[in-house]
């Protein structure tokens, strides 16, 4: 029991990141009609985002410390960042420790931002294209994103660690009433998850109970009629392009300190969560987060050693193996609409 | 001539001639001169043209005709490769065999993931089929490499080793694949003045294989079947209401493009007898997506072209470091060479990947029939002929169907 519990628990971190990366795949191709390879580029995007914040905060000047000498007998340098001569050292130490969920202030706009010229600039020319040309166009985009990245912070992977009061494990276990160090459970893992269901209920919050996101639930089920009533769907579209594309982001700033950020994280991200979307059924948003809960979890529980010896390499191929299935037996996924991309 | 009408006789004698004298064509500069560095006459190079030049016309048949995109084209390469490279080490390193059997183990497998992608279509087909490619990646990385089962090698890749078995080789044959004794890797070279060209053995023994394999695409497009596969692309469900079962049509293309996807394979492994999983994984399968478009899908040059395209910048632009950017803009005052250095940089050298991206968006967004279409707007523009373009707004017409090769 408890072990079930623990493959569970270790399937949550990245069931969430599935579910963030095809919520915001979903909203983007519910929305717009639209199937957007460059996705994971976003979310890659977020995370760097939060290396970006951590830089900057780190910005320090050199001063010489005449009392003591470095090895060379030379005056020590002591570097001392911008931050904490502003505001303190205590204030400003404890500002560059949260640079992370800082981060997440920084990458709304930014993601908001990117979302916007994006759609605006490109995106907005192929809605009458083919989906293999949209598909091709913003394969394309990614490329050229991943490649930028790689440009300005390099091919390695960059630390970006937590805060250190949510840094460590807890036992998950004990609370519950299992034995002691029975279900020990990383502290940032746990905030991960519930930061990504506050997102996915923020999000079904907003196209549930606001007119805004009444008119775009309409205009999901059917765009012209809501256009000939003279709204503006257009203009709304785009701010869910904006608001999918800071879903990605969100998801990939947090991300960052389960694993360290670099530039091809977004592709190797971007073809589980086309999986996702499509086991969950394309266009449908209940589906994808579904899906990618399930396919996390189903990902932690076949990695455990019974099923690797039980099936040697089902680990790796689980996702998808239980895509194929799932294709072959529901043809629209798990929630998906009729009529959606059936030509 | 063989079937062919008199402007597919033309393109195929022009592919023809272009393949059979590459080593002349693509080393236009002399040896030792500064544009040396431009030519790509060199036999791993050209090999590399011809074998995803295949590979390309492959896919095209499949996504240029049916419009099926599959995105696990590789997993047929990589098996081709696989079952070539099993062929050297269990029995001889001739490569007709070993070509042989690449092409017919890709033919079971596609026959096999076709039957079950296939009976989804649209972005659900192309799910199903990168999913069985990323399954084969992953098994062929890792569980088909264990000690009692050695199918792969794993990341070393598979390849043939001094204790291998090699039934039927014998020590007169050279010790690298061969043809009944010509070495893949005996190369004639002749210098004339400046200039000297490698004429190199795999190399003719590819293009001899790409122009059969052309003219068999030629073949293909002007056939009953290859118009049933162009009335599928245009309307699959019109076919249906008119009675006719398309699915065994998609699978025959399926499968026939698997097999150009082996015969790639087991050329590439004839060339150079390893194989490894990362052939099979999904950026290789996106990357002769990237092909067929930037040359024109549906086209029957444009995916030679592409291919050609891609392959030749992918190495000559990989090659330019800012030492020769230096070299190209010293003719400018300094500051502004620094200037021009430091804005070409990041496209050159590691920086290619980015120059592509951009390269295939601008061809999806301004010339959605990649290099062939563009070629003929070029051609159209020196005629001085002013055509306007079917307009294609109207969602109750049918789509026309898409750039069909003339």
């Amino acid at each position: 029991m408890d072990a079930f519990l623990l493959q569970i628990l270790n399937g949550l971190d990245k069931g969430s990141a599935y579910a963030l990366i095809a919520l915001g795949l979903t909203l983007i191709f519910g929305t717009l009609g639209v199937v957007n390879f460059a996705h994971g580029a976003l979310f890659m995007i977020g995370a760097f985002c939060a290396v970006t914040v951590q830089r900057i905060l780190n910005l320090s000047f050199e001063t010489l410390d005449l009392t003591q000498k470095d090895f060379l007998g030379n005056p020590l340098k002591i570097k001392t960042p911008y931050i904490e001569s502003w505001f303190g050292q205590d204030i400003g130490a404890a500002i560059i420790d949260w640079s992370v969920p800082l981060a997440i202030l920084f990458a709304i706009p930014i993601m908001v931002l990117i979302g916007f010229v994006m759609e605006r600039g490109l995106i907005k020319h192929f809605y009458k294209r083919e989906h293999a040309d949209q598909i091709l166009v913003t394969f394309g985009l990614a490329i050229v994103l991943q490649e930028v990245v790689k440009y300005f912070f390099g091919a390695n992977p960059i630390q970006t660690p937590e805060p250190s009061a949510l840094r460590g494990s807890v036992d998950l276990g004990m609370m519950i009433g299992f034995q002691v160090n029975e279900i020990v459970y990383p502290i940032w893992r746990l905030v991960y998850f519930f930061f990504s269901v506050t997102i996915i209920a923020g999000i079904f919050a907003f196209l549930q109970f606001t007119t805004f996101g009444m008119v775009v639930r309409a205009g999901m089920a059917d765009r012209e009629t809501v256009g000939l009533l003279g709204i503006n769907i257009d203009r709304r579209f785009t701010i869910m392009f904006g608001v999918a594309s800071a879903v990605a982001g969100l998801a990939g700033v947090m991300y960052g300190p389960l694993n360290p950020p670099n530039y091809h994280m977004g592709m190797d991200f971007l073809v589980l969560s086309f999986v996702v979307v499509v086991v969950g059924g394309m266009g449908s948003l209940p589906g994808a987060v579904l899906a990618g809960f399930m396919l996390g979890i189903l990902e932690s529980f076949a990695s455990t050693t019974w099923a690797t010896t039980t099936i040697p390499g089902i680990n790796q191929i689980i996702i998808y193996l239980v895509a194929i299935i799932i294709l072959l037996t529901r043809p629209r996924g798990l929630m998906g609409r009729k009529g959606v991309m059936e030509d | 001539m063989l079937g062919l009408n008199k402007k597919d006789t033309t393109l195929l004698l022009v592919v023809a001639v272009l393949t059979l004298f590459a080593p002349f064509i693509l080393n236009p500069f002399p040896t030792d001169s500064a544009m040396a560095q431009f030519n790509a006459g060199y036999p791993d190079l050209m090999q590399r043209f011809i074998i995803f030049g295949i590979f390309a016309i492959g896919f095209n048949i499949l996504f240029g005709l049916t419009g099926y995109l599959s995105f696990g084209h590789a997993a047929f390469l990589g098996v081709g490769s696989y079952s070539a490279v099993w062929i050297f080490k269990l029995f001889t390193y001739n490569v007709i065999p070993a070509i042989t059997l690449s092409v017919v183990i890709a033919a079971i497998f596609s026959l096999i993931i076709g039957f079950v992608s296939l009976r989804r279509s649209g972005i659900y087909f192309s799910i199903l089929t990168l999913a069985f490619a990323q399954m084969s990646f992953a098994l062929a990385y890792s569980v088909l490499s264990n000690p009692k089962f050695n199918l792969t090698n794993g990341e070393t890749g598979l390849q043939v080793y001094a204790d291998d078995p090699q039934w039927f080789h014998r020590d007169s044959l050279p010790d690298l694949p061969h043809l009944f004794g010509l070495s893949m890797n005996s190369t004639y070279t002749l210098d004339v003045g400046a200039w000297r060209f490698d004429f190199n053995a795999g190399y003719y023994l590819c293009a001899v294989i790409l122009m059969i394999v052309f003219f068999l695409a030629i073949r293909i497009f002007r056939s009953p079947f290859g118009m049933m596969l162009r009335a599928v692309k245009s309307n699959q469900q019109r076919m249906n209401y008119t009675g006719l079962n398309t699915r065994p049509y998609t699978l025959a293309a399926f499968v026939i493009s698997g097999m150009y996807a082996g015969l790639a394979g087991g050329l590439m492994a004839a060339m150079d007898p390893l194989a490894g999983a990362e052939r099979m994984q999904w950026t290789a399968s996106g990357e002769v997506v990237l092909m067929a478009i930037l040359g024109g899908a549906g086209t029957l040059i444009g995916p030679v072209l592409g291919a050609g395209f891609i392959k030749y910048f992918e190495n000559i632009f990989s090659k330019i470091n800012d030492t020769v950017l230096h070299s190209w803009f010293s003719f400018l005052p300094d500051g502004i060479e620094d200037f021009m250095v430091f804005i070409v940089h990041p496209f050159i050298g590691k920086g290619w990947h980015l120059t592509l991206g951009l390269l295939f968006m601008l061809v999806v967004v301004f010339l959605p029939g990649g290099l062939v279409e563009g070629g003929q707007r070029i051609a159209r523009l020196l005629k001085g002929k002013k055509k306007t373009p079917p307009s294609d707004g109207e969602d109750h017409h049918p789509k026309k169907p898409p750039h069909v090769a003339e």
